[in-house]
């Protein structure tokens, strides 16, 4: 942090020095410059800090991994057999006790050594890239100093970097997907080298709670993700039960029907729905809406569970109406006037139209949206957190508890957690699932989109 | 309905024309007329009964969470013992704040019910007030040591249980066992309650205070602090991302190339990706790889910043595109470069679309729970974190962790935080509105 406010501190005193420069080379008419002075200031600035303040981002980013290789190569063998994420653990202890701050509980020999390897190394690594960083601000200042005149295309160049700069923001989407795909299938494939994946796509049982010994009698654990999918499915098909017909209608509705001062009101109190976080949806759901289905369940003389798919679902539906919706308004919207007029011409009354022609012709639009909020409800975690089971029932009934793909990421991975267990890794493998799915629905809804839109100009 | 006798010759279909009397058209008509009644109707039901569920919804959490913002508190009559508080009689600090006030506040209640002499019934009694009376009573002994000597009349704060039965959430003529305050403790706060010496006032530690097991000290002032530094990171990442990756997508990338298309539909995916599989990211690529501090907000602001780029990018190329060409033609024709243009006029006149677009990213993000849990943001944290790298939760993640706990107090609380939440989005979306209606030029 001192090193990048001691650049930007150089970069700014360079503005300066560049500026004056570049009066000084013109002599005081600015006319002459072929750019104006304030381009060579950016210019002196950029050439002093860009290429440090890049070094700088690196340290900070890849410093930590890199010195955690080179001290984890100098450990040997009893490191070597340590899972990753342990790994992990073992250098927050380390860098802890390198830095002589109090660790957890009382340090290894193993770590001892690798404290002492990780000061040696940090002391180095930081000299050199120290050293590095300034001397690539003093080249940088030096060259950028010695090129002002006023003949100089300081503008040009300052332009240059700055549309590089663009496309590397642009280029920032691309790393996050490829860092999405890298950290979720890397470690999907070590799942899938202790599980078989035929055995985790098609297996009907699901009990991830491997025991701490091997020796301990259920110590293998199930990982056959059926019962998610199930359960997945079942929520998401109530939630669709609830939000396509009012969703649907209320597009309807509010497109054709409703005068436009009712609109102005409803449709913008809709998109509210989406607007609420999903931890209140989840918090409604669980205290609100399962104990008032188990009651009313309970009065009928049904079993109803209290984590019931029905609560979750229902919901969920109610969150995914105003997706529902707005894309199907727009799809509705974006039918001509001209279909109307001549459905109405040939004397079908409003319902009529809407039925047989303009939902119709709408049709694709609304399957697309359909789908997208499709793919909102499978990923959706905070409602099936609060509101649906952790026990994998491979169940149709609605008032059952079931489970979720994303209820089994989150249980999986919050709290206390066994490292190296197939169990964290399946966590990671139902992630590449779930953004696979939905990835899937999206290109889907895309094509539906593209391929069966009518075109009427 | 014509009467056409003969079915049209050649067309290479046939027309056969029904006839209907008067009576059955007019009837056809009445019917079909009904039925378009009845389809509106139906429309209008869908459109009330989805405002009527938001309006559900959103009572549900008041009338839950309104009672959270009074707190019960008892008035006691303190003997505050110099002997006691302070034997060196130096009114020193650092030995005042070691005295044992919770043994004072006992003896304050033992001899405002003296009655009361078995040893659990004492322990119950003790159990009127919270474990955070003593700090309180602390706090105003080091702040008016003064007070040491005499009788001090103080408003301490009352256990969680006994706040729920003040408040009357309590059914008192259910069985003892079936509630969670004795026959004894509705005898006492009774007594109270005739003398006055219990009231409710407006629940300010609700503001204050960080996390807490205890319902009565629980606060939401540390996860807004956490919030709040979660979202400077957020903001101050993914605002110059997202404006640059707009703005080089409509303005300077070459059209029909590869690699463009490529990063627009990279965007458009991203947009639709869950958002725990962004909290998977943040797990294996900030913690695990990076080696970033567990449970930190700047881990939170960087994983967000990543989930709100697409909705900043989608939010400010609409505002690029909105500003009309002829600016770019007349900037270009009076000899401006290209980034002249984009800086000097385009991007001013595009500024309001893009903060418009920004507030409501951040309210997005705002509200998000779902990544936050997987890079480790749960836990239990009682300090107000002083910075992005300390441990924090956040408020979406505090609602989450209070309405895990069973205490009705804590649910209590719950739906206040809720509130309090969306009170934050509501007002950043009303801002955004009237920056939409205040800045946006008409062309």
């Amino acid at each position: 942090m001192l090193m990048a406010a001691i650049l930007l501190l150089s970069a700014l005193v360079m503005y300066v020095l560049g500026w004056r420069k570049a009066l000084a080379a013109s002599g005081g008419r600015t006319a002459t410059l072929h750019s104006k002075p304030r381009y060579h200031a950016w210019y002196a600035a950029l050439l002093c800090a860009g290429p440090a303040l890049a070094l700088w981002l690196g340290w900070q980013l890849f410093g930590t991994p890199v010195l955690r290789w080179l001290v984890g190569a100098q450990l040997g063998e009893a490191y070597a057999q340590m899972a990753p994420a342990m790994q992990s653990f073992f250098f927050d202890d380390v860098a802890r006790l390198a830095a002589g701050l109090p660790s957890n509980g009382e340090p290894t020999e193993l770590m001892r050594l690798a404290a002492a390897l990780w000061a040696r190394f940090e002391g180095l690594g930081r000299i050199a890239f120290m050293v590095g960083a300034a001397s690539l601000a003093v080249a940088g200042g030096l060259l950028a100093y010695g090129r002002i005149a006023p003949a100089f295309r300081a503008r040009n160049q300052v332009e240059t970097w700055v549309t590089y700069g663009l496309l590397l923001t642009a280029a920032v989407s691309i790393l996050t997907t490829a860092g999405i795909v890298f950290s979720v299938l890397f470690e999907s494939l070590r799942f899938f080298s202790m599980v078989p994946i035929s055995e985790f796509l098609f297996g009907l049982s699901w009990s991830p709670q491997t025991a701490l010994r091997a020796d301990q009698v259920g110590s293998s654990g199930a990982f056959g993700a059926v019962p998610l999918f199930a359960g997945t499915l079942l929520i998401t098909a109530i939630a669709l039960l609830v939000a396509g017909p009012l969703g649907l209608l209320a597009a309807i509705y509010l497109s054709e029907y409703a005068p436009p001062s009712f609109r102005a009101v409803a449709k913008p109190m809709l998109e509210v729905l989406a607007g609420i976080p999903t931890v209140v949806y989840g918090f409604f759901a669980a205290l609100t809406v399962a104990p008032f289905i188990r009651g009313v369940g309970e009065s009928v003389g049904l079993a109803v569970s209290s984590e019931s798919a029905l609560a979750a679902g229902l919901v969920m539906g109610i969150m995914i109406i105003p997706f529902v919706s707005s894309l199907s308004d727009d799809a509705l919207a974006a039918v001509p006037q001209s279909l109307r007029d001549a459905s109405y011409g040939l004397g079908a009354t409003r319902a009529e139209t809407v039925r047989q022609v303009i939902v119709p012709a709408a049709l694709p639009g609304i399957i697309a949206g359909f789908l997208l909020a499709i793919s909102r409800a499978i990923g959706e975690t905070m409602i099936v957190v609060m509101a649906a089971g952790l026990a994998a029932n491979l169940t149709a009934n609605p008032l059952e508890a079931v489970t979720t793909v994303t209820v089994q990421i989150v249980t999986l991975l919050v709290g206390d957690q066994e490292f190296d267990s197939a169990k964290t890794l399946a966590a990671f493998a139902l992630g590449l699932l779930l953004f696979v799915a939905t990835l899937m629905l999206n290109v889907l809804a895309l094509h539906v989109m593209r391929t069966y839109r009518e075109k009427y100009d | 309905m014509t009467d056409l006798a003969q079915p049209l010759p050649a067309a290479g279909f046939q027309i056969r024309p029904r006839r209907l009397s008067p009576e059955a058209s007019r009837a056809r008509t009445r019917s079909r007329y009904a039925a378009e009644q009845r389809f509106k109707l139906v429309g209008l039901l869908a459109v009330l009964t989805s405002l009527g569920l938001l309006a559900l919804l959103l009572s549900t959490v008041v009338l839950q969470g309104y009672s959270a913002f009074v707190q019960t508190q008892i008035r006691l009559p303190v003997a505050l013992n110099a002997a006691e508080l302070d034997p060196d009689g130096r009114r020193d600090p650092a030995a005042l704040a070691k005295a044992d006030y919770a043994a004072v506040l006992n003896d304050a209640l033992y001899r405002l019910f003296p009655e009361v002499t078995e040893r659990r019934a004492k322990r119950a009694l003790r159990g009127l007030l919270s474990t955070g009376a003593a700090i309180q009573l602390r706090q105003a002994v080091l702040a008016e040591p003064g007070l040491i000597g005499t009788t001090a009349e103080l408003w301490l704060l009352a256990s969680d249980d006994i706040d729920q039965l003040f408040k009357g959430f309590v059914d008192r003529s259910s069985a003892q066992a079936d509630r969670r305050v004795t026959d004894a403790e509705l005898g006492w706060v009774a007594t109270l309650e005739q003398t006055g010496r219990i009231e409710t006032t407006f629940n300010k530690w609700l503001f204050t205070n960080g996390d807490s097991r205890e319902p009565e000290l629980a606060g939401v002032w540390g996860a807004i602090v956490g919030s709040f530094y979660m979202m400077l990171v957020t903001l101050c990442l993914a605002v110059p991302l997202g404006v640059g990756a707009a703005l080089y997508l409509e303005e300077f990338a070459p059209k029909n190339n590869r690699w463009v298309d490529l990063i627009e539909v990279n965007i458009n995916n991203l947009a639709a990706v869950p958002s725990i599989v962004f909290g998977l990211l943040g797990l294996a690529i900030y913690l695990q790889l990076f080696g970033l501090p567990r449970s930190a907000p700047l881990v939170g602001g960087l994983t967000l910043a990543l989930m709100t780029l697409p909705i900043i990018v989608v939010a400010t190329r609409a505002a690029l595109r909105a500003v009309p060409p002829s600016i770019r033609q007349a900037a270009l024709g009076i000899g401006a470069s290209k980034i002249q243009m984009v800086t000097d006029h385009v991007l001013p006149l595009a500024m309001p679309g893009i903060l418009t677009g920004t507030i409501i990213g951040m309210a997005h993000a705002l509200g998000e729970t779902a990544p936050l849990l997987m890079i480790g943001m749960v836990a239990f944290i009682m300090n107000v974190p002083a910075g992005p790298l300390d441990p924090a939760t956040v408020l979406p993640v505090q609602i989450y962790l209070w309405a895990d706990s069973p205490e009705r107090a804590f649910t209590e609380r719950t739906a206040a935080a809720i509130m309090i939440l969306l009170g934050f989005l509501l007002l950043m979306n009303l801002f955004a509105v009237i920056l939409r209606q205040r800045l946006q030029t008409k062309w």
